[in-house]
C-alpha cells in the first residue's frame, strides 16, 4: 500500500505534463506526511519544535551552544530537497511569477513577519496547529488570509 | 550530538516532504492562494497530511517527560494572541503572497540554482536581522 503510494506520487511528481499540474492530491498527502514526519523526529528526537523561521532566526544570533542542530536541520532541508532533485528527471521546478524587486521585498517582510509572529507555515502551521495551540491557529488563520487577499490584490486587481 | 543528528534526519524529511509535494515551487504555492483564479487546493492537503502525523507526534510527546533520546521538551511558552502575532502573522502572509515563498521553501528552493531563490533568502535573513536589531534590548 505504501509502495503504492509513493510510486503514484512519484509518478505525478514526475509527469510531464508541465510543471505545474492543477492539483496533485497523492504527492500533497505523501510529501505532507514526510513534512510531518520531520516535524516528528525533530519533536521526538531532538524535543524541539521544527519551525523554519525560529530555527534560521535563532541561528542568526551566532550563540555557540545552539548552532549545530540548527545548522544540521537547514543541511538536511537542502539535501532532502538535493535528493528528489537527484531522482526526479525534471528535478525540482522552481518558477517565479514576480520580478526580483518584488522577489526582494517580500523576503524581506517575510523574515521581519516571520520573527515578528513568531513562527511561518511550519512552527505554526504544521506543528502549532498539531498541538492545537490557540496562537498557532490565530496567526495561521491570519497569514493564509492576507495570502489569498494579496495573491487577489496583485492578480486580479492589479492585474497580470 | 544523537539530538543533532535527529535534527539532521527531520531536515532531510522535511526538505524531501516539501520537494515531493511541490512546496517548493512558488507557482504552485500562488495557484493554492489564488482563490478567484485556477484554484490548485494541493497545499491544504500538504498542510493536512502533515498536521495529522505532527498531531500523532504531539499525542505521544504528551506522554513523555522528555524524548526518546532523553532531551527536554522545549515547547514555545507564550500564549497571549498579541499583536506582534497579530501583526506579524499578517506581515507574514503579505510576503507569502507577494513571492510565493515561506521560509522551508525559501531554503530548499536553492536546489534550484534560480537566481530569485538566493535573492528571497537574502532578504528574508535581512528582514530576520532587522527584527533582530529593532528588538535588541536597550541598556
Amino acid at each position: 500500500m505504501r509502495v503504492a503510494c509513493y510510486s503514484r506520487a512519484l509518478r505525478q511528481g514526475l509527469s510531464r505534463e508541465g510543471s505545474v499540474e492543477s492539483f496533485t492530491p497523492v504527492s500533497a498527502l505523501v510529501g505532507g506526511a514526510l513534512i510531518g514526519l520531520g516535524a516528528a523526529v525533530m519533536l521526538l528526537g531532538a524535543g524541539r519544535i521544527a519551525g523554519i523561521s525560529g530555527i534560521v532566526g535563532g541561528a542568526l544570533k551566532w550563540s555557540g551552544e545552539d548552532q549545530l542542530w540548527r545548522a544540521l536541520f537547514v543541511i538536511g532541508l537542502i539535501a532532502g530537497a538535493g535528493i528528489y532533485a537527484l531522482i526526479a528527471p525534471d528535478g525540482l521546478v522552481v518558477q517565479f511569477d514576480a520580478t526580483a524587486g518584488t522577489v526582494a521585498a517580500a523576503g524581506l517582510v517575510v523574515g521581519y513577519g516571520t520573527r515578528l509572529g513568531h513562527g511561518c507555515t511550519s512552527g505554526h502551521g504544521v506543528c502549532g496547529i498539531g498541538r492545537l495551540s490557540p496562537r498557532s491557529l490565530v496567526a495561521t488563520a491570519l497569514f493564509m488570509a492576507t495570502g489569498f487577499m494579496t495573491v487577489y490584490v496583485t492578480r486580479h486587481l492589479m492585474g497580470p | 550530538m544523537p539530538a543533532a543528528l535527529s535534527a539532521l534526519i527531520s531536515g532531510i524529511l522535511f526538505g524531501l516532504g516539501l520537494a515531493v509535494s511541490h512546496m517548493t515551487n512558488p507557482a504552485k504555492v500562488l495557484a493554492f492562494l489564488d482563490l478567484a483564479g485556477d484554484w490548485d487546493p494541493s497545499l491544504a492537503l500538504v498542510m493536512a497530511g502533515a498536521v495529522a502525523v505532527s498531531f500523532v507526534a504531539f499525542r505521544v510527546a504528551g506522554t513523555r517527560t522528555a524524548s526518546f533520546l532523553g532531551e527536554a521538551f522545549q515547547i514555545p511558552p507564550r500564549r497571549a494572541i498579541d499583536a506582534p502575532l497579530v501583526v506579524g502573522a499578517m506581515l507574514f502572509g503579505v510576503g507569502w503572497g507577494l513571492a510565493g515563498l515561506c521560509p522551508g521553501p525559501a531554503i530548499t528552493a536553492l536546489v534550484s540554482g534560480h537566481r530569485k531563490a538566493f535573492l528571497f533568502l537574502g532578504a528574508m535573513l535581512a528582514g530576520m536581522l532587522v527584527h533582530k536589531f529593532m528588538t535588541r534590548p536597550r541598556h
